[in-house]
């Protein structure tokens, strides 16, 4: 670090009237160049893989591959067929449908699992506990495996039942429990987390006016993690419209139920790795793309009294 | 006794819950110990005859072993991820907390606006550069992708700010310690607890990861686990004959998930200290 030292910035000031000044200007060029190589690498990865593959998405979007003229620029046209095309529309409406049904199911699940944890203090309450967040350390490949093994007629427990859970009508609710199951432990952690660091001499007022245990769960306790929730909500809803995984590996037990446009994010792998239509699936990409981080945004600003994140 | 009934009725609720989360284990457990008939023919949540031993023999075995393969590789592609990211996560979410220099204020303000990029818009922009820089179906088109880490910038810088004082990096200082030396031997010895969790976070999340090893990958000797178990399992439902049956398909996801589940349950305090990091804050 001798170049930082003499370089032409610190100079000048050394020579100044004070040399206290000289030596902490110094210091402030040394801080800088260190500063920069610490951040460079991360710097660079960003730079490298968020921001290049955001603006390549974005200019390849732009254009058309046609068989006679090759590349050819056609501004907006991609985004305007995929705003227009009904399979965009039915896996956007889908996974809308999804998030809407599923992420108060499991937020709910989450909430309710984490008032009894909290409120229970026994053995079994830290069973259960792991017992919950467990499914989370599972890769959602194999959560999904083990579920389509679950659901099937031949091997699962529940073929008595009679109901097959990869039709047309059910498929959508067999793919939110399999989300549930593995992200309630999740969130209840965190609701945890959130209830642990409240102060506890709120309940004993409230218990000395006779308030109940579930009273003191839904009317105190609740409100006073809102902020908790309001950002396991948000993770939910972004990760919903990127559904993905799930239905792809579900996708052979019922290919009829589970099209190749099942969700917009199914849709754009198939449009660039079946069809080879890499511009139309960076323009689905970089549309959903945009949808998702609009959305946290407004979602984010709508609720910002009551989150963290300010 | 109120109190008392109330209890019982929670410890219900969390019994039942409790069995929704662990069903899917036991069936796992109990299905990796049959035979492919035995998969077919007994009760699912019951053991029938006990094949777990010829089962892993199969699968060890399979198309010329290739499961440990994946095996190796989802552990190698983990620990380089993870370690690589947390290196550079922790040098950067330093540097933001703590060193003042030209445009830190900027590229922090363009960091908390891109955590919000979702993960999976990028596979496929990443996979057409990567293709054209020839580094598609290498393990550098797994590896790269996977050392960039936001979030866990994003945590450190928090946590740093908050419990690395201000007055001992400068007491580091004025003892002639160099930049480089205050951030090994004073900064990162106070930032184990939360460069643990962006450890355990980072590798977790590139032992599961699917979609970008999917979309890098097609030579089978490179897959981690997660897409050589879908590979196996899309041709067992297709009924190819020659590929793995059901029963060793079951028992590689059981193989699969124990040591994760192992590990999970020794780093507990730590899971769930990194939670905290990111949700209370």
């Amino acid at each position: 670090m001798t170049e930082v030292k003499t370089s032409p910035a610190a100079a000048p000031a050394a020579a100044g009237p004070s040399a206290g000044t000289g030596t902490r200007r110094a210091a402030r060029v040394k801080e800088a160049a260190t500063g920069w190589l610490f951040v460079l690498p991360f710097a660079v990865l960003l730079i490298a893989f968020l921001l290049l593959p955001m603006a390549y998405a974005f200019k390849i979007s732009l254009y058309r591959s046609t068989l006679i003229e090759g590349e050819v620029f056609a501004w907006f046209d991609n985004y305007k067929q995929a705003i227009d095309d009904p399979l965009v529309r039915e896996g956007v409406v889908r996974v809308l449908i999804f998030g809407l049904l599923q992420t108060p199911v499991m937020i709910g699940l989450a909430l309710v699992a984490a008032l009894l944890i909290d409120a229970a203090t026994s053995r079994f309450s830290r069973f259960f506990r792991l017992a919950a967040f467990v499914p989370y350390a599972v890769p959602v490949v194999i959560g999904t495996l083990m579920w389509g093994f679950l659901y099937s007629d031949s091997v699962g427990p529940f073929a008595w039942t009679g109901i097959d859970f990869t039709s047309t009508g059910t498929v959508l609710a067999s793919l939110g429990n399999i989300v549930t199951w593995q992200w309630a432990g999740y969130n209840m952690i965190v609701l945890y987390a959130a209830l642990q660091g409240l102060p506890r001499e709120t309940y004993e007022s409230a218990r000395i006016d006779g308030a109940s245990e579930v009273q003191i769960a839904l009317r105190i306790k609740t409100p006073m993690i809102s902020s908790a929730l309001v950002l396991a909500t948000l993770f939910t809803i972004m990760g919903t419209l990127q559904f993905f995984t799930e239905p792809l590996i579900l996708q052979p037990l019922n290919p009829g139920a589970i099209t190749t446009h099942y969700t917009p994010n199914i849709y754009a792998y198939q449009q660039a790795f079946s069809f080879q239509q890499y511009n139309y699936s960076a323009a689905i990409s970089f549309l959903l793309g945009a949808v998702v981080f609009v959305g946290s945004y407004i979602f984010l600003f709508a609720t910002r009294k009551r989150s963290a994140l300010q | 006794m109120n109190i008392k009934k109330g209890s019982v009725a929670a410890h219900v609720v969390m019994g039942l819950m409790a069995i929704y989360f662990l069903l899917p284990f036991w069936w796992l457990l109990v299905a990796a110990t049959k035979n492919n008939e035995g998969l077919f023919q007994s009760a699912s949540l019951w053991f029938s005859d006990f094949h777990l031993i010829d089962n892993l023999k199969v699968l060890f075995e399979q198309d010329n072993g290739v499961y440990l393969t994946w095996l190796r590789n989802s552990a190698f592609y983990a620990v380089v991820s993870g370690i690589g990211s947390t290196v550079i996560s922790a040098l950067a979410g330093y540097a933001f907390a703590k060193l003042r220099f030209p445009g830190r204020n900027a590229l922090f303000a363009l960091l908390l606006g891109l955590i919000m990029v979702p993960a999976t818009a990028l596979v496929l922009p990443t996979y057409l550069l990567m293709s054209q820089a020839d580094l598609v179906d290498t393990v550098w088109a797994v590896i790269l992708p996977s050392l960039l880490n936001p979030f866990g910038v994003y945590l450190l810088r928090v946590y740093v700010a908050d419990s690395v004082p201000e007055e001992m990096l400068e007491a580091a200082r004025i003892d002639g310690a160099g930049e480089v030396r205050v951030f090994t031997s004073v900064a990162l010895p106070a930032m184990k607890p939360a460069l643990v969790t962006v450890l355990l976070f980072s590798m977790v999340a590139s032992w599961n990861n699917f979609f970008l090893p999917l979309v890098m990958l097609s030579d089978d000797q490179l897959y981690p686990l997660t897409v050589g178990l879908r590979a196996w399992y899309m041709s067992a439902i297709m009924g190819n004959s020659g590929g793995a049956t059901f029963n060793v398909i079951v028992t590689g996801a059981l193989m699969a998930i124990v040591p994760l589940i192992v590990a999970f349950l020794m780093l507990q305090r730590y899971w769930r200290g990194g939670l905290t990091i990111g949700a209370v804050k």
